[in-house]
């Protein structure tokens, strides 16, 4: 279970505070207007930004002064996930090693990995050789090798057109039910969360709401979201 | 820490900051400490400070006066060159200034072209060397550099401004008013006081065209003090008084200085619907070939002077451009040991390292330097044996605020774009330097080693006052044999100079951007 307990999360000048818990291998999105701290949300669970007041724990160990690379966590970003002067085995095999030194057998995980997101045999491209759509794979399946319990994605496939979006959403969901891993996803659009989030938490005026059930809250949601959604 | 994680240290990059300053600091120390056995101030010394200021303000004036119609017509003008023009505006940085001198001379001096010209009306030939001489070589060197900072300021003019301009039917006296005196009111001041800066510290100029009583910069009466009578002290003192006022100056230029005229992006022209009469076109027309013509006449010159003595040069010339090749080789591995740890620390959040380096970068006389150095070494070496990897290690230092200008805004992009991503997959220090930082940093890493490497080849400073007769680098044999009136050996040196200076920079800039994805 990843618990958030009367966190107080700093971010230049202004805070979020968050007090809730989120079920394991749950996938639970944050919505909430643009400013509202979505991404400070996120980014404090995986350690970017400083807790100033209370913890984060996961599983019952805390991990609020653990290092990014440290914690149990992947994360998405908006953009910037691939290294274009790596080509795309080497880009997922950092998920293992960052210094890129793997064995035989970990270049074979690499492989399957990439196969598994449907892009076999494309390992010695470099990204700018890849779509839009097979870049965010490439991403995916680096999170993959990654094997950690929480993935956050803070808005990756924002750039990609609608019906390619929801193919990224129903490949995370997938992957994410096969590994039993924990899923946190920033978005700004209600249909993400309908549909691959069972849960939504709802940030609004510097504060981040627990979860509540996806179609609940949506079909009838409180003043701050209606607000949002119009 | 209140700021991000980063993946990638500081303190690499602040030792290397550290040693920096410690060196100028140092060095300084040592000259301050002998300037008080020193005598005073004579009245030879007050003339170098009145000179030194008469000419570094002349030569401001005059670039930044001459770049205002210049950068006008760049602005203006589309035709065919334009692109290549503005690109030329870039190479006086990385010409070796006794190649330029060369080059003037070849044009402006007692034989030169000009004179040649006036002969034919019974004129009197013209006289460079002295005020004028020092004063024509810093514009020829400093009017590219005031052209690209308005050029600048130009294209920094939203192009909506243009049009509302237009629609508003502005003529010359109401363009001059809405856009151009704002513009020039903003980045004319920075230029003018980084072309003072500059001339300064001038001392292969006033080496070769100055000298007497009359025309010497205080880097030059250090150098006399130096060489000739081997007055430390009074070296010291002036020494002193060079840093006192290149310190000051640089914090004025760092103050109103806005751009560095680096950017990219310079060959955009400017759709502009003013200026289309027959007189403007024509105005512009003349600053455009006037500006070329001195440019690229005294390049032409040496290329003309230089190819019959290219073939005749002495077994000593080839050992002197031996000797060069190691210092810039040597200067430019320094300048990226200690610029790419202080770019990856600027980026990381010390933001100081990046202005302090340009502080002391600017303020720093490669000659106070030198003769820091040399009282440090005398008691417990021969300094002279250490020429080569003196000069290498002055020349980085001096190279190093335009590479940190180079490599700091990419440092923070590399930093800003990839720092989480690297943090989140547990890469951090020599694993993230390795694969992330350098192969990102590369096309920047080759232009700053490229200009590093030029920089060093063409310098004519710090060597003059380590070389024993037996060493030379390049630029010290050219001036040597112009010394000895062997002017046609001289030019054969220079073009080989002037070769193997672009040659070291398009090497290493080209190399770091071969096959580098954007």
């Amino acid at each position: 279970m990843l618990r958030l307990e009367t966190c107080r999360i700093m971010n230049g000048d202004y805070a979020v505070e968050a007090d809730l818990e989120i079920a394991p291998g749950a996938c639970v999105a944050v919505i909430g207007p643009s400013g509202a701290g979505k991404s400070t949300l996120v980014e404090a669970v995986a350690g970017f930004l400083p807790v100033t007041r209370g913890r984060i724990l996961w599983n019952g160990a805390e991990l609020t002064r653990q290092a990014p690379g440290k914690r149990p966590v992947a994360m998405l970003f908006q953009d910037g996930n691939l290294f274009p002067h790596l080509t795309v085995a080497q880009n997922v095999g950092l998920g293992l090693h960052a210094n890129l030194r793997l064995s035989a057998s970990e270049w074979r995980r690499v492989d399957a990995a990439l196969e598994r997101v449907g892009l076999g045999g494309m390992g010695t491209r470099k990204p700018a050789a890849l779509s839009g759509g097979q870049q965010s794979r490439v991403a995916l399946a680096r999170v993959l090798v990654q094997g950690r319990d929480i993935l956050l994605l803070d808005e990756p496939f924002a750039a990609l057109g609608p019906a390619l979006k929801a193919e990224m959403l129903d490949l995370v969901a997938e992957l994410a039910r096969e590994s039993g891993a924990t899923v946190l996803m920033v978005s700004h659009d209600p249909n993400d969360a309908r549909r691959i989030a069972d849960q939504v938490v709802l940030l609004a005026d510097g504060k981040a709401h627990p979860p509540q059930q996806t179609a609940e809250l949506l079909d009838n949601p409180p003043p701050a979201l209606k607000a949002y959604l119009g | 820490m209140a700021g991000r994680a980063q993946p990638v240290s500081a303190y690499p990059g602040i030792s290397a900051a550290l040693l920096v300053a410690a060196l100028i600091l140092g060095t300084l120390g040592a000259v301050a400490l002998r300037a008080e056995a020193g005598s005073g101030f004579g009245a030879s010394d007050w003339a170098a400070l009145r000179f030194t200021l008469t000419q570094a303000s002349l030569s401001a004036l005059l670039s930044v006066g001459l770049a205002i119609p210049v950068a006008r017509a760049l602005a203006r003008r589309r035709f065919w060159g334009r692109s290549l023009l503005i690109a030329l505006l870039g190479a006086p940085f990385i010409l070796p200034v006794i190649v330029a001198i060369l080059g003037l001379l070849a044009v402006f001096g007692r034989a030169g072209w000009l004179s040649g010209l006036l002969g034919l009306f019974g004129m009197e030939p013209v006289q460079i060397y002295g005020l004028h001489g020092v004063v024509l070589a810093h514009v020829f060197f400093n009017l590219p550099l005031a052209t690209r900072l308005i050029l600048q300021g130009w294209q920094e003019i939203p192009a909506e401004r243009f049009r509302l301009a237009a629609q508003l039917d502005a003529g010359p006296l109401a363009m001059w008013r809405l856009l151009e005196g704002p513009m020039l009111r903003r980045v004319a001041p920075g230029a003018l006081a980084v072309v003072f800066a500059i001339c300064l510290s001038s001392f292969a100029v006033a080496l070769t065209l100055g000298g007497g009583p009359r025309a010497t910069t205080i880097e030059l009466a250090i150098y006399q003090a130096f060489r000739f009578d081997f007055d430390l002290g009074r070296a010291a003192l002036l020494s002193g008084l060079q840093l006192l006022l290149t310190g000051a100056a640089a914090l004025v230029a760092l103050r109103v200085s806005a751009g560095e005229g680096f950017g990219a992006g310079l060959d955009r022209a400017v759709q502009r619907w003013d200026g289309q009469g027959a007189l403007a076109r024509g105005l512009d027309g003349f600053w455009i070939v006037l500006s070329a013509a001195f440019l690229l006449l005294p390049l032409a010159a040496i290329v003309l002077a230089g190819l019959p003595g290219l073939a005749a040069l002495k077994g000593s010339v080839w050992q002197a451009a031996g000797n060069s090749i190691l210092v810039a080789a040597l200067s430019t591995v320094i300048l990226l040991m200690l610029a790419l740890p202080m770019a990856a620390a600027a980026a990381a959040g010390r933001s100081g390292i990046a202005e302090l380096s340009g502080i002391l970068g600017l303020a720093a006389s490669p000659l106070v330097i030198g003769t820091g150095l040399f009282i440090l070494i005398y008691p417990i070496a021969d300094p002279f044996a250490l020429a080569l990897p003196v000069t290498a290690l002055v020349n980085a230092v001096m190279a190093l605020p335009f590479a940190m200008r180079i490599l700091v805004p990419r440092a923070r992009e590399v930093l800003g774009r990839y720092g989480r991503l690297s943090l989140s997959l547990d890469m951090q220090g020599w694993a993230f330097v390795r694969r992330v930082y350098l192969p990102r940093m590369r096309a920047q890493t080759g232009f700053a080693a490229g200009l590093a490497a030029a920089l060093s080849m063409g310098d004519l400073g710090v060597v003059a006052l380590f070389a024993d007769p037996d060493f030379a680098t390049l630029p010290l044999q050219i001036y040597r044999l112009m010394g000895a009136y062997r002017m046609e050996a001289a030019a054969g040196a220079a073009l080989l100079l002037l070769v193997l200076s672009m040659g070291a920079f398009w090497i290493l800039d080209r190399g770091g951007r071969w096959h580098a994805e954007a």
